[in-house]
C-alpha cells in the first residue's frame, strides 16, 4: 500500500484524510476517538472475533468491527451512537453471564480490560443475562502459571501470543458455548511443549492468566527469625515497577525499588546486575575457548529460561551450541549460598533467595537439575514484577514518594553492561565490551554498539578486524525469531561466532512477568522501545560500563573462583541442558 | 440395445430402504431368466419422489414403481420384463389410468416442476461417463474453451442472472467477475458441497445423480477467472455423493476433461475433494475455505472477499452445488432462455427439499415464482390426515416462517427477505396446526447453538440466551420482559456476529414472533401452549364421566402416575406425569384428554 495514499472519510461528522488500507480503529484514533476493544492486538490478533469495537457505517448492512474494517473513500463512520453503545453493552453483559465475576478476589482487579469496560458502559447488572455457567477447574499444572477459563473471555489474545512464539500450544477446544482455551485434547499445560515464557499472561484482558503468586512464602521467609532472605532484582525491573504505581512507562525506579524491598525487611538486598557481569566474565571466556578449540559454533546465551526450554524442546540437536553458563539469576543464587554464605558465615541452609525477575521461566528455571551449586537450590523463590508490586502494597508503601536508596554492597553492584542485559541486544553488547578490549587488549573507549540495539525482532553485525578478528554475531527476540536463526545453523548458513536469544519479544523487559498493559497501550506505544530506554539511559550515565572492570568480579575470582573457566567457577556458575520430548 | 431398461434409484434415501440390493436382485433375476442381453439395469439419482421409494422405473414403458421391495423383483421381472404385463399393484398410483398409464410428466408431483439442475438426476447412471456425454455432458465445456473468451462466459453468466443457490442469492456472474480481475499467480475455484441445514438434500442428490454437470461446470468458472485449481468441500457424512465425485474426478481426468491441456486448448484445470468433519459453520464461506486449508473451521471477517483474497489467500470463487448446476445448461442454451424463467429479479428455477408435514417428502425442482400453496398443495400433495397448512420453514436455521397469509405470494429471493424469511439452500419444511412455533423456533436455535463455532461473542453466549429465554417460554416460566429480552437479543445477534450463522441465527425466532406472535403470549400469560406440544403446560386429565375404570391406562403408565379402584374412574397424579400420552393412546374409551 502506497503510503502517500490518503481517503477522505468523515468520523461522527469530522472530515478526516487518513492513510489508505487503514483500519476504522486506527484512523478513529487519528481523531482522538478510542473505540473500545477486547480482542484487538494490532498485528498479532486482528480477529473481529469480541464484537467489543462495532461501528455504525452508512450503507453497511449490519454493525461493523472497526478493527479490521479498512477505509474508503466516503465512508461515514459513526462510533458513539445510541445502537452502538448499547450493542457494547449487550456484548459485555453476554460476557459477564460466562464470567465468574469474583473481582473482589481477582489479580486483575484494577487492571481488567473487561472490568474497566463493565464501568465505562455502564453496566449495572452483571447477572442481566443469567444462565448456564460451565464451571471450569483450574490448570495449575505448571510451576508458573494459573488458567482459571472461569474468567476467560475467549478473545484468544493468548493464543495469537503463543503462536508469535512459535509454540503454538494452546488453542481452542470444542466448540460454541462450549468452547474453552486449553492445550489440545485438555491436556494439562505442564503435559505440552510450554516453554513458561508468559507471553500469554501479559497479554490476557482479564484474570484468565496469571502467575503462580509467591508472596505468602516470601512473607512467611522474612518472619522466619532463622532465616536469612536475600533478594536480587533483574535489570529490567527498575524500568517497568513504576508501571504498577501509575508511573511513566520508561521511569527508572531503581532507588525506590531499593528503599521498597529493604523495608519489606530482606536482610539483603542485592543486584542480579552483578552477576549478569559475571556472566559476561564467564561467557567471553567460553567463547574464546570454543573458537581456540574448535568448539561448536557459533555459541547461544543460555540467560533466557524460556529460550533454553525452547530449545530443549524443539531443537534439542542443537544444545551444544548453548553456553553453559547458568543465567545471571542463578550465578547469583549460586554466589550467595556459596562465597558469600561462607565469608559471613551463614549457614546456606538458612538462606532464602529470592529473585525478583521479569520472567515466569524463571520460576521453572530453578527447579531445573544441575543448578544448585551448594548443594541447595541456588534460588528458592522467584517472583515477578507483579507480585513485588503487591508485595509493596501490602506492605502500605507509599512507593512513588519513597526516596532513592542504593542496593547493598559488594553484591549490590553492577555495571552497565550488566543493567543492559534487560533489552534484546544487550548481553551481546556488554559480550562485546568485553570481547573487543579482550581481542584488542585496550581500554577501548567506544562502548555503543548501536547495530544490536533497538526492538528488531533479529539484528546481525560484523565487527571487522578486532584483534584481527572479524566478529560477526546476532541477536533475535522473540522466538519465531530465534527460529529464524536456529534453522539457518541447522542448514549450515549461519556463520556466525555468537548469537545472544532472548525468549520475549524486545528481551526482559517485555517478558511474560512484567507489568500489565492494556492491549491499547501495547498496540500502540512502543512498550519495548520506551522501557528498554531506561536501561541505556542508566547504562550511560554510569561510569563502570564494563563487566569485566567491575571491582566484584576481581575480587570473586581471587578470593573464590579463581580465574573464569575455571574448575571451580564451572561447578558453581555453569550448568547442562536436556534434550526434551515433545 | 437392450429392448428394456430398468432404472433404480441409487440416491441416498432409496438406498437406505436398500435399492441397492434392489439392483442386485433385479440383476440376479434378470440372468436367471436369461434377459441380460435385452434388459439393462441402471442405478441413477435421485427421482425426487422419496417419500415414494426405493423407485424402480422401467423404460420403455416408462412405468413407476414405487415403494419396492427386494421380494417383489421375481414378480417384477417375471411380470412386466418377461411376459410385459404391467405390475399394476407396484405403480405410483397417481399414475395409473383408467386403461393405460399416465406418463410421469402429467402426474401432480412433476406437471408444474421445470428440472434443469436435476436434468440428469433419475435419468442417468452417474457412474458412468459415457451417459453423461450422451445427454451433451462436457459440450459446455468444449463449446467454451474454443469459442468463447474469458469474459464472454463471464457475461453470459452475468446476463443469465443467475444469482448464487446457495442461501445469499449473490449474482454469480458478478462474483466470477471479481475474481477475474486481479493479478495472481494462483486462483481457485471451489464448491460449495457443504449442505448442512436440517432436512435439506438438494446438493446430495444433485452430486449423487450427476457429479460430471459440476465438474464440468467448475473448470468452466476456472477458465473463466483463469484458475487451474479447483476443490470440491463436500461432507463426509456424504459416502455416496464422495463415491461418485472420486468416480467422476477419475473418469474425467483419464478422458483428459480435467488436467492439462484440456480440449488440447492449453488450458489446464483440475479437481480435489475435501470432506468436511460435519461443521454447519463449515458452509460459511470462509469458514469453509479456512477448513479447506487444514485449519479450525471458522469463519473470519470481511473484507478482504475471496474474490480478492480467498483459499491460501489467492483469489476464490466459492458457489454452491445448485448453482453450479445451472451453468452448463446456461452456456448450451443461452441466457435468454434461462432469463425467461423465474421472476424479475430471481431467474431460473430453484430445488427445494420438501419435508415435514406434507404428503410427497422429496426433491423438487420449480420456476422462481412459483408460490407456496402451489408446491405444497399441488406438487406436494397437501398435508395428510386432513390437517391444516400452519407454516412453511425455508432457509433452514437461517430462515424464517412463513405463515398462511403469504401462501400465494411467488417465492423468490427478495419476497422472501420481505417477508422475513429467505431463500436459503432450499429446505422447505412443512407445518400443519399440530406445531407449536414456539417449539419450532426452539428446534432451530437449537441447532445453531450447538453448530455455532465460538468466536464472537454474540453467537457464542447469545445464542445461547437466546434458547435459554425460549426454553423458559415453552416451560410457561418466563414473564412478558423475557420477551422483551428476547426480541432486543435477537435484533442484537443480528447486528453484532461476525458471520452469516450469528448474523441469521435469531431468523427463526424473528420470524415466529411476527407471524404467531399470539402463541408466545399465550405461552406467557396464559401458560397454555395452543399446539399442545410444549410438555410443561400440557395436563392429561381423566374424564371421570368417561372412564370405566378398566386400568389399562394405569397398567401402561411408565411411571405409575395413574391410580384408582377397578370399575370406578381412575385418577392421574399430576405431579408423577411425565405427559408421555401413552395412557391417552391406550385408552378404549377416549377418556384421556390433553388439557
Amino acid at each position: 500500500m502506497n503510503d502517500m495514499e490518503k481517503v477522505n472519510i468523515k468520523i461522527n461528522g469530522m472530515e478526516l484524510s487518513v492513510p489508505a488500507g487503514v483500519t476504522i480503529l486506527e484512523a478513529a484514533r487519528m481523531a482522538n476517538i478510542e473505540i473500545p476493544t477486547l480482542c484487538y492486538m494490532k498485528e498479532k490478533n486482528e480477529i473481529g472475533a469480541c464484537r467489543m469495537c462495532v461501528v455504525e457505517v452508512i450503507g453497511a448492512r449490519a454493525l461493523v468491527a472497526a478493527c479490521v474494517y479498512p477505509v474508503f473513500e466516503g465512508m461515514q463512520v459513526f462510533t458513539n451512537t445510541e445502537k452502538v453503545r448499547k450493542s457494547r453493552k449487550t456484548t459485555l453483559q453476554l460476557l459477564l453471564s460466562n464470567h465468574d465475576k469474583k473481582c473482589l478476589s481477582c489479580t486483575r482487579s484494577g487492571n481488567c480490560e473487561l472490568q474497566k469496560l463493565c464501568n465505562d458502559y455502564g453496566v449495572d447488572d452483571e447477572n442481566y443475562f443469567d444462565g448456564e455457567q460451565p464451571k471450569y477447574e483450574l490448570d495449575l499444572s505448571t510451576p508458573h502459571l494459573v488458567r482459571d477459563n472461569n474468567k476467560c473471555i475467549l478473545c484468544r489474545r493468548c493464543v495469537a501470543a503463543c503462536k508469535e512464539q512459535f509454540v503454538a500450544v494452546i488453542g481452542t477446544n470444542n466448540r460454541g458455548f462450549d468452547s474453552s482455551i486449553g492445550c489440545a485434547f485438555e491436556k494439562d499445560l505442564n503435559d505440552v511443549p510450554c516453554i513458561s515464557c508468559g507471553q500469554c499472561i501479559v497479554n490476557c484482558p482479564t484474570g484468565a492468566l496469571r502467575e503462580k503468586d509467591q508472596c505468602d512464602e516470601v512473607l512467611a521467609a522474612i518472619a522466619d527469625p532463622e532465616k536469612f532472605v536475600i533478594v536480587q532484582t533483574a535489570p529490567s525491573i527498575k524500568a517497568t515497577l513504576g508501571e504498577c504505581f501509575g508511573m511513566p512507562i520508561g521511569t527508572n525506579v531503581e532507588g525506590k525499588m531499593v528503599a521498597a524491598l529493604k523495608r519489606l525487611n530482606f536482610d539483603k538486598v542485592f543486584n542480579t546486575d552483578f552477576s549478569a557481569d559475571l556472566t559476561i566474565v564467564e561467557e567471553a571466556n567460553e567463547l574464546v575457548e570454543r573458537v581456540q578449540n574448535g568448539g561448536v559454533l557459533p555459541m547461544i546465551t543460555s540467560c533466557s529460561p524460556g529460550w533454553v526450554k525452547f530449545c530443549e524442546f524443539y531443537y534439542p540437536e542443537l544444545i551444544p551450541h548453548l553456553s553453559s553458563c547458568k543465567s545471571p539469576q542463578q550465578m547469583a543464587g549460586a554466589i550467595f549460598k556459596t562465597w558469600y554464605a561462607q565469608k559471613n558465615n551463614i549457614d546456606p541452609k538458612n538462606i532464602v533467595s529470592v529473585s525478583i525477575m521479569p520472567c515466569t521461566a524463571k520460576k521453572f528455571e530453578i527447579g531445573r537439575d544441575d543448578q544448585s551449586a551448594a548443594g541447595l537450590p541456588d534460588v528458592d523463590i522467584v517472583l515477578t514484577t507483579r507480585e513485588l508490586a503487591r508485595l509493596i502494597k501490602r506492605a502500605g508503601l507509599d512507593f512513588v514518594n519513597l526516596p532513592d536508596e542504593d542496593f547493598d554492597p559488594t553484591l549490590g553492584l553492577g555495571t552497565g553492561a550488566g543493567t543492559i542485559f534487560g533489552a534484546t541486544g544487550g548481553v551481546m553488547e556488554a559480550a562485546l565490551r568485553t570481547a573487543v578490549d579482550t581481542l584488542t587488549g585496550e581500554d577501548v573507549k567506544e562502548v555503543v554498539y548501536n547495530e544490536v540495539r533497538g526492538t528488531d525482532g533479529i539484528k546481525e553485525a560484523v565487527y571487522k578486524g578486532v584483534g584481527g578478528l572479524d566478529v560477526k554475531v546476532a541477536v533475535a527476540s522473540g522466538l519465531s525469531n530465534a527460529k529464524v536463526l536456529m534453522d539457518k545453523i541447522k542448514d549450515g548458513t549461519a556463520d556466525y561466532q555468537f548469537i545472544e536469544i532472548m525468549c520475549c519479544p524486545g528481551g526482559c523487559v517485555n517478558g511474560g512477568g512484567q507489568p500489565i498493559q492494556p492491549a491499547s497501550v501495547r498496540s500502540f506505544t512502543d512498550l519495548k522501545a520506551l522501557r528498554a530506554k531506561a536501561l541505556y539511559d542508566q547504562d550511560a550515565a554510569k561510569e563502570l560500563r564494563k563487566s569485566h572492570q567491575s571491582p566484584i568480579m576481581e575480587r570473586l575470582y581471587k578470593e573464590f573462583l579463581g580465574k573464569p573457566g575455571s574448575e571451580k567457577a564451572h561447578h558453581i556458575l555453569h550448568t547442562s541442558y536436556v534434550k526434551r520430548e515433545k | 440395445m437392450f429392448r428394456s431398461n430398468v432404472l433404480v434409484c441409487g440416491g441416498t434415501g432409496c438406498t437406505s430402504s436398500h435399492s441397492d440390493k434392489i439392483a442386485d436382485k433385479l440383476e440376479e433375476e434378470i440372468k436367471a431368466n436369461g434377459l441380460e442381453f435385452e434388459v439393462n439395469v441402471i442405478r441413477t439419482g435421485c427421482f425426487g419422489l422419496c417419500e415414494l421409494g426405493p423407485i424402480v422405473v422401467v423404460y420403455p414403458e416408462g412405468s413407476f414403481y414405487s415403494r419396492v421391495t427386494v421380494e417383489d423383483i421375481p414378480e417384477l421381472v417375471s411380470e412386466h420384463l418377461l411376459k410385459g404385463r404391467i405390475l399394476k399393484r407396484l405403480l405410483f398410483q397417481e399414475t395409473l389410468a383408467e386403461d393405460t398409464i399416465k406418463s410421469l410428466a402429467e402426474t401432480d408431483f412433476y406437471k408444474k416442476q421445470k428440472r434443469i439442475a436435476l436434468h440428469n438426476c433419475g435419468v442417468i447412471n452417474p457412474e458412468v461417463i459415457e451417459e453423461y456425454i450422451a445427454m451433451d455432458g462436457y459440450q459446455a465445456l468444449g463449446k467454451v474453451l474454443t469459442e468463447m473468451t474469458p469474459e464472454q462466459v463471464i457475461q453470459v453468466i452475468k446476463d443469465s442472472g443467475l444469482r448464487g443457490r446457495g442461501g445469499g442469492g449473490f449474482p454469480t456472474g458478478v462474483k466470477w467477475e471479481l475474481a477475474a480481475k486481479p493479478q495472481s499467480d494462483q486462483k481457485y475455484v471451489c464448491c460449495n458441497a457443504d449442505e448442512g441445514d436440517p432436512g435439506a438434500f438438494m446438493d446430495r442428490s444433485l452430486l449423487e445423480g450427476d457429479p460430471h454437470s459440476i465438474l464440468e461446470a467448475m473448470a468452466i468458472a476456472g477458465y473463466a477467472i483463469g484458475a487451474s485449481q479447483g476443490y470440491i468441500y463436500v461432507r463426509a457424512e456424504y459416502p455416496i455423493a464422495v463415491k461418485r465425485l472420486e468416480i467422476a474426478i477419475k473418469q474425467a481426468r483419464e478422458y483428459g476433461l480435467l488436467g492439462e491441456n484440456i480440449f488440447d486448448t492449453g488450458f489446464n484445470f483440475d479437481i480435489d475433494l475435501r470432506l468436511g468433519a460435519g461443521a454447519f459453520v463449515c458452509g460459511e464461506e470462509t469458514a469453509l475455505l479456512t477448513s479447506i486449508e487444514g485449519k479450525r473451521g471458522e469463519p473470519h471477517p470481511r473484507p478482504p472477499f475471496p474474490a480478492i483474497k480467498g483459499l491460501f489467500g489467492k483469489p476464490t470463487i466459492l458457489n454452491n452445488v445448485e448453482t453450479y448446476a445451472n451453468i452448463t445448461q446456461i452456456i448450451l442454451n443461452g441466457a435468454d432462455w434461462f432469463k425467461s424463467m423465474g421472476t424479475e429479479k430471481s431467474k431460473g428455477t430453484k430445488v427445494f427439499a420438501l419435508g415435514g408435514k406434507i404428503k410427497h417428502t422429496g426433491l423438487v425442482e420449480v420456476p422462481m415464482g412459483t408460490t407456496l400453496r402451489e408446491i405444497v398443495e399441488e406438487i406436494g400433495g397437501g398435508i395428510p390426515n386432513g390437517k391444516k397448512f400452519k407454516a412453511a420453514q425455508t432457509g433452514g436455521p437461517s430462515g424464517g416462517c412463513i405463515s398462511y397469509e403469504n401462501f400465494d405470494i411467488p417465492i423468490d429471493y427478495n419476497n422472501l427477505i420481505d417477508i422475513g424469511s429467505m431463500m436459503g439452500s432450499g429446505g422447505l419444511i412443512v407445518m400443519d396446526e399440530t406445531s407449536c412455533m414456539v417449539d419450532i423456533a426452539k428446534f432451530f436455535l437449537e441447532f445453531t447453538v450447538d453448530e455455532s463455532c465460538g468466536k464472537c461473542t454474540p453467537c457464542r453466549v447469545g445464542t445461547k440466551r437466546l434458547l435459554e429465554i425460549l426454553t423458559k417460554i415453552t416451560e410457561g416460566k418466563a414473564t412478558m420482559e423475557d420477551l422483551d429480552k428476547l426480541e432486543s437479543l435477537c435484533y442484537y445477534i443480528k447486528e453484532n456476529s461476525l458471520c452469516g450463522l450469528g448474523q441469521t441465527a435469531p431468523n427463526p425466532v424473528l420470524s415466529t414472533l411476527k407471524c404467531f406472535k399470539d402463541e408466545y403470549l399465550a405461552h406467557i400469560v396464559d401458560k397454555k401452549c395452543p399446539a399442545g406440544v410444549c410438555k410443561s403446560l400440557l395436563s392429561y386429565v381423566i374424564d371421570p364421566a368417561k372412564c370405566k375404570g378398566c386400568s389399562l391406562c394405569s397398567r401402561v403408565c411408565p411411571v405409575s402416575a395413574i391410580s384408582g379402584e377397578i370399575k370406578k374412574p381412575f385418577v392421574i397424579d399430576q405431579s408423577k406425569c411425565i405427559k408421555c400420552g401413552t395412557c391417552m393412546d391406550k385408552c378404549k374409551f377416549n377418556a384421556i384428554e390433553k388439557k
